[in-house]
This record gives C-alpha cells, structure tokens and sequence, in this order.
C-alpha cells in the first residue's frame, strides 16, 4: 500500500499513502518555520524571567523586573493626580464666583465636565444638557431647584426622590385617580394651566371653562405652584407660565399629569462622584445656560 | 431517509423519540409558564414531528441488504441543508443587531428584540448553528471516505445530527425568553446543557467506531482535527456548565465557579472555543477538500504534525489574555500571553501548508472561485491567528480590549477564514454528494465568491477603523491631565463605521442566499453522471485492529 512516489510539481517523493486519492508529500519542516518557532519561544522564556508568570503552589514567580499590575495602577493614579494638582487644588479652594471668574479654571472646567458630564448625566438630560420628553432641559435658564452653581451642586450630590437622606423630595400627587378632583375639575384645572402660556386660549366660548379652572387651580394648585403659577424652586414646584415643560405642555399632557401626578427621579451623586468631580459639573451645568441665550 | 432503515432500526428510532415526548411531556408539566415548561413543548413539537417522519414509512420495504457497500451519506445531505438554513438565519440576526447599533429603534421597544437576547442568537446561529452542521456534514463525509468505510451506526448519525440541532433550537428560543448563563458562547442552560453532552458523547463514540472500521493503514490529518474538535469540546463544555439549577422545573441555574475562577474557566472555554470548534474542526475540512479540490498533495506531512501538536497543546493555556488588565492575577495574564505568542508559528504553519499545498494548481486558483474559497480562508486563518497572537501582548491589548477592534478580529476569521473554508467545502463536497458533474452554475459561485469577500473586507475594515478609533480615544488626555472625550462622544464617532459594518454583513448574508439557491438547484435540477459507483468503501477486513504490513 505505502507506495512512494515523486511529484512531478515539486520534485518531491509523497509519503507513500493516500486517502481517497489524497496525498502528502514527504517535505522536511522549511528552516524558516523553526527559527520564527525559535524566536517566538525564546520571546516567550525572556518574559518568563523577567515577569510574574510561572505559578509555584501558594505563590508565584516573581520575575527579574518584580513588577505587578497593581502596584503599577496605584503609581498611576498618584502620577495623575500629581498632573491635575495644578488646577485640582484651586477648584477646591475657591468659591464658584473665583472659580467663574477665572478663565484657566472655566477651561478645565469645560473640558472636564464635558467627560464627567457625558459618562454620568447625558443618559437623561442629554449629550447637549437639552433634556428630552420628561427629563428636564438644563440649558433653558428654567430651573426647578434653583439654577446658581450652589443650587446645582445639592441637586447633583441628593438628587430628586432619591435615597439619599437630605434628597429633594418632590411629589406632584395624583389628583385625579386619587379622586381629589373629578374628571370634570382635572378638565378645567388642565385648561386654565394651558391658558396661562395660551393666551389666545381665552375666548368667549372657554372663557368660563378657564375662569372655572382658575379656581380649582387657587384652591388645589397654588400652594406648590403659587397663586400666580410661576413655581416654586423651594418646594420643586415648575412654574407653568412660560414654555419649558418636563411632561409635555399640550392639553393633553397636562391632563394626564394631574390625572396621574409625577414623581420625577434623580439618583443621588454622593458617593459615586467625589466633590471636586461634583463642583466641576455644576459650575459645568451651570455654564451651558450661560452659553445659551 | 427512513427507508435506508431495517424495521428494527425504525422501532428503536420511534422509542428514542417517544421517550423524547415523554421527556418534553415532563419539562412542560414541571415547568409550566417558565420559559423551561415552554422548552418542554418544543421538545415535545419536534420528537413528534420526527415520530410522525418515522412512522409515515415505518411499513416501506426493507431496504437492501448490502448497505455496507455503500457510504451513508443521507444524514451528510441532511447536514448541509441545515447548515444553509442556520446560515440565513444566524447572518440575519447579524445584520439586524448591526443594524440595531446604527439605528437603535430597530429594536421596536419589545423585549425579545433588544440587542441583549438577540446578540446570542446570531452568534449561536453562525457558530453551532451554521458551522457546527456544517461539521458535523463534513466530518461523516470525510471519516468515511478517508476511511473507506461506512459510519458505524444507522441511527446514531441521526441522533447526532437532529439531538445537535435540537439543542440550538433551545438554545436561540431560550434567548429571545431571557434565558442565559451570561457566559459568551456558552449562553444555553443547563437542561440544554447536559442534553448536549449525550449527543456529544455519541458523536465521539460514533466517530471512534468508524475510524475502527477504517481500511487504510493511517488515520489521516484530517481525522485527528475532527478528533481533536469532539474531544476537546466535549471537556470545555462539561466543565464550563457546571451548575446548579434553581430547581427542577427552572431554566435558571448558578455556576458552580465563583468569582475570578468564573472567569477563568469562561474563558478558558470561550478561547479553546475558537481554538477547537472554529478552528480545528475547519482545519479538518480544509486538509480534505483543498488538496481534493486543487488535485495536489498535501506540501509537507511533517509541518501537518508540527502545527497539529502545537495548536492542540498551546490553545490550552492562551484563555487567559481574554482578561488582560483585570483582577485576574498578574501571572495569568502573563503565563497566557507567553503562550499566545508561543502559538503563532503552528497556526501559520497550518495555513502556510494550505498554501504551499496550491503550488502547482493556482491556475486553477485564477479560475475556480470554490478553490478560491479555500485559498482566501487560508490567507485569512494565518491574518487572523497572525493578528489574535498581537492583540493577546498585553500592551497592545489594553489599546484593543473592549473596542470594536475585537469585533474586527473575531469576523476576519468567522466569516474570512471559516465561513470561507465551508462554502468551498460545500462546493466541493455537494456535487460529489449528489453525484452531479459540478455546481449547477458556476457563475453564482463566482457571484458568491465576490460579495462574501467584499462584505468581509468591508466589514472588518470598518471595524479596525472603528476599533482603534475608539482604543484611542479612550485614552486621551487633555493638557490638564483628564479624559478628552466622553463614552458617547466615542459612540458618536462609530456611527458611520456601524453604518459600513452593517452594509459588509449585508452583502455577507446575500452571498449566503446565492449560495442556498445554487446548492437546493444542484441537488434537485442537474441530471446524473455516470461512473458514481466508483466512490464506495473498500469491503475488505478493516486495518485498524490489524498490525500493518505498510509500517
């Protein structure tokens, strides 16, 4: 059976079987094939004494260099940190209004935030801090909690209904499925609200509708939002007149809101963000509604 | 099908499928609502589908009496129909979730369609679907003919091949429910689980028997690679799955490994994965058909043996650089690196004697797209093993790891090197099958060839750019000393690469289409030609139990 035979094509013999008509030729390993085998053995043996690889029971091979991939990182962090001191220290010692009025320190400011702003927040209120539908805009100059970098940074470091113990709490009840108002009353209530930035809602044929609203409104409404509607940044309250709204500001929308209340949720930054990360981005937050008109 | 059975081989085919039922009966009734009780319905559905398969020709004539001169190739054909199907099937899901990345509203806001769930079928789909029959086809092919002796089991090749795709069912469905280990590759739960190991153990039996039967002298390379493949897998999957489920009428269950021991072992599975089902089970293919196709002996045995040894002993310990920079210790990171390097040389040397075997036939490289198949997937598995050994050095890692650079890599090989080897082994292995002259149309073949290789160039292209793009941007400091970029200023810069990744796989999938056609019209439309009985087992005594002359 083991016939050996020479290939025309290479000048070879085969090895003298075959399998279903295949063949092999009997070709010694090219010497190019054991030296990169060599060399790439020899690379790995010199790694081998100079780096931790080989384990020994309850320990391990050190290696010439004695280096291991924790100490390296703790080195790192201390070049880091070491690098940042330069700015780091003085963001941490100065009020927001020195730091506002230093152009170096709103530069590191900006470059920074714009990291810690993407990595943490842009999630919900978006890469540009413009929000979306019931997540809130934090460039529009509307702020529900207070917009100096002071305000901000309390609202960063509780949140809102979070589980932090000194969080904002904020709880718009639900005055319709609760049955504090009937249909007919959310109805009117939600008229008088959309009126309030609608002027030209205000017609003839609504005009009792809203008049009606307006004093569910003052009996049920305005001891958060206030009797002129315009909010209350202690209680969390938005102020309905203008036209930012978190929820939505068409009939509809408003409607369900008092049907069904709101409980807005913002996570606590506490202990995820440190204070310097969180004064950055407050000062951060706060400089976008600056840049915006 | 079942007529090539004796009426006692159908009895035992109607039990094994009525204790299936019985089975599936039980999984629905213990489970119930769980996405286990749904599991049991589908076991029950298919064993019933296939009862009822049996039964309709349980009474046809017995078939004839010399069976053993002949090669069993019904389950073979079988098996590359269900690789074509996984095939569209697995690509699809590919190019839906690439597409998903790019425009993430295709998940329609329901839960069985996000990106999570869906993620695991397509790659289930490609790789135990797709090439795993695929596999399976081609190893009952070529341990017969190399062997020149029929299978040695008239129902075990069925229980093999039907129990395996079985088992991909369950697992594709248990995803879109929400079932997982959360282990990459290894998503299946452990009813799946221990229902592969029995079909895998019969594989491995089967296979065994076979080669005893065997009438050459040599077991051939091919053979030890499709051995290497069952064996291997069978060890990775049974260690990595231990678990522990919730209860017996759960889908859930814990891993009995704990922290980073967890991790180790996932991916110490997860690379001899690669190393064992996509690499040398196509290897097995590739030293069958290619010098078959290309009429040329093998270049060199000793090389065969050289990079055979080397790939099965260095996979082994190269898991480790999956978890470069984590809290794995330092030394594993290190000891799995040295070997990954160590690796290269008998990687290359597999496709270096691919290569070397065209020497003398590449004019028929220039003129026939299925050797080119074959030619492009050996370029492609010495790019990629050239490319898994750089990105396992640690300090290029740490630029690599977690970016689309990964992505870029696993593709130039699953589609450059194994989609490629299958579809030239396809196209050499189904005219054969059929006994037709050639592939119904060679232009589609031709077709084929160019839209595979522009959609795998494209899409790993695209994500090399993305991916290094990303690495890079990751670590950028700005002159204060902090990140420069955000994870979505990153994300914002893969958009056009997501849109390019999508349109490769696109084209990827449509290749595969071309080639469904082409295959079911080769099968169903060319006429006979004469002179198949030359392709029948030797009936001689086996060899393989008898000391050989030849040695």
């Amino acid at each position: 059976m083991a016939v050996e035979e020479i290939d025309a094509a290479t000048g070879h013999a085969t090895t003298g079987h075959e399998w279903n008509g295949i063949k092999e030729l009997d070709i010694p390993v090219p010497r190019g094939v054991l030296m990169f085998l060599i060399i790439t053995h020899l690379f790995a043996v010199i790694w081998w004494f100079v780096m931790p690889t080989w384990p020994l029971g309850t320990t391990y091979t050190k290696g010439l260099l004695n280096t291991d991939q924790r100490k390296i990182v703790a080195q790192k962090l201390v070049e880091a940190s070491a690098e940042r001191a330069s700015w780091s220290d003085a963001i941490s010692n100065s009020s927001y209004d020195e730091v506002l009025s230093d152009p170096r320190l709103m530069d590191v400011v900006k470059q920074t935030g714009h990291r810690l702003f993407g990595d943490n927040c842009a999630a919900c209120h978006g890469r540009d801090g413009k929000g979306g539908k019931n997540y809130p805009d934090l460039t529009d100059h509307d702020w529900i909690w207070g917009g100096g970098p002071e305000a901000i940074a309390q609202t960063i470091t509780t949140g809102v209904n979070s589980s932090h113990a000194e969080s904002r709490v904020s709880q718009m009840p639900a005055f319709g499925r609760d049955e504090m108002l009937d249909p007919a009353q959310v109805r009117t209530v939600a008229a008088y609200v959309h009126s309030l930035g609608n002027p030209t809602d205000s017609t003839p044929k609504t005009i009792e509708t809203i008049a009606a609203g307006r004093q569910v409104f003052l009996t049920t409404c305005a001891a958060c939002h206030g009797e002129n509607a315009k909010g209350n940044s202690d209680l969390g309250a938005p102020n309905l007149t203008d036209d930012y709204w978190i929820y939505g500001g068409d009939l509809q929308s408003i409607i369900a809101t008092i049907h069904g209340g709101r409980q807005g949720h913002m996570p606590t930054w506490d202990k995820r963000l440190g204070p310097l990360q969180i004064k950055i981005l407050a000062l951060y937050v706060y400089s976008l509604g600056l840049e915006t008109p | 099908m079942i007529t090539e059975l004796t009426s006692s081989e159908r009895q035992y085919a109607a039990v094994i499928l009525v204790v299936m039922a019985m089975v599936g009966v039980a999984m629905a009734a213990l489970g119930r609502s769980d996405p286990f009780g749904v599991h049991g319905v589908i076991v029950l559905v298919y064993s019933v589908g296939l009862l009822f398969l049996v039964l309709s020709s349980f009474y046809a004539p017995e078939p004839r009496t010399d069976r053993q001169a002949s090669y069993y190739d019904d389950p073979i054909k079988v098996g590359i129909a269900l690789s074509m199907a996984w095939a569209v099937f697995g690509m699809f899901m590919g190019v839906w979730i690439a597409a998903q990345l790019a425009w993430p509203t295709l998940a329609f806001d329901a839960a069985w369609s996000t990106f999570g769930r869906l993620r695991p079928t397509h790659t289930t789909g490609v790789i135990f679907g797709f090439g795993g029959n695929a596999l399976i086809a081609t190893s009952f092919h070529v341990v017969q003919r190399t062997s020149r002796a029929r299978l040695a089991g008239q129902i075990s090749p069925w229980f093999v091949l039907l129990g395996f795709n079985l088992f991909c069912i369950l697992a594709v469905t248990g995803y879109v429910m929400g079932v997982t280990q959360s282990k990459e590759y290894a998503e299946a739960e452990w009813y799946a689980d221990l229902w592969l190991v029995v079909v895998w153990v019969t594989y491995f039996i089967l296979y065994l028997r076979t080669l005893a039967r065997r009438k050459e002298p040599h077991i051939y390379v091919a053979n030890w690679y499709y051995m290497a493949f069952i064996v291997v897998v069978a060890i990775l999957h049974i260690v990595n799955n231990l678990a522990v489920p919730v209860s017996i009428g759960h889908a859930k269950s814990y891993t009995i490994w704990a922290g980073v021991q967890d991790a180790m072992v996932q991916w110490w599975y997860g690379h001899n994965a690669v190393a064992f089902f996509l690499t040398s089970g196509f290897l097995g293919m590739m030293y069958y058909y290619l010098p078959k196709r290309a009429g040329r002996p093998i270049f060199s045995y000793r090389l065969s043996i050289l990079s055979f040894w080397g790939i099965t002993f260095f996979y082994m310990w190269a898991g480790s650089h999956h978890l470069h920079y984590t809290a794995l210790p330092h030394w594993v990171q290190n000891l799995g690196m040295t070997f990954s390097v160590m690796l290269l040389v008998p990687s290359w040397a597999s496709a270096g004697n691919a290569l070397l075997t065209l020497n003398g036939a590449w004019h028929k490289v220039r003129d026939d797209a299925t050797l080119r198949f074959m030619m492009v997937a050996a370029v492609f598995y010495g790019l990629s093993t050239f490319e898994g050994s750089f990105l396992a050095i640690r300090p290029v890692n740490s630029l690599s790891h977690y970016t689309d650079w990964t992505i870029g890599h696993v593709h130039a090989g699953a589609l450059g090197w194994v989609a490629f080897i299958t579809f030239g082994s396809l196209y050499t292995l189904v005219p054969a099958l059929w006994k037709r002259d050639a592939m119904h149309s060679a232009a589609l073949v031709e077709v084929h060839f160019w839209l595979a290789l522009a959609g795998t160039l494209i899409y790993v292209f695209a994500m090399w750019n993305s991916g290094i793009i990303q690495g890079l941007m990751w670590r950028t400091y700005t002159e204060d000393g902090t990140l420069a970029y955000s994870f979505v200023d990153s994300l914002i810069a893969m958009y056009p690469y997501y849109i390019a990744r999508a349109f490769g796989g696109l084209l990827f999938l449509l290749g595969a289409l071309v080639a469904c056609y082409n295959i079911w019209m080769t099968a169903r439309a060319t006429p006979l030609i004469a002179g198949s009985q030359l392709d029948l087992p030797d009936r001689r005594p086996a060899t393989g139990t008898a000391p050989s002359p030849a040695e």
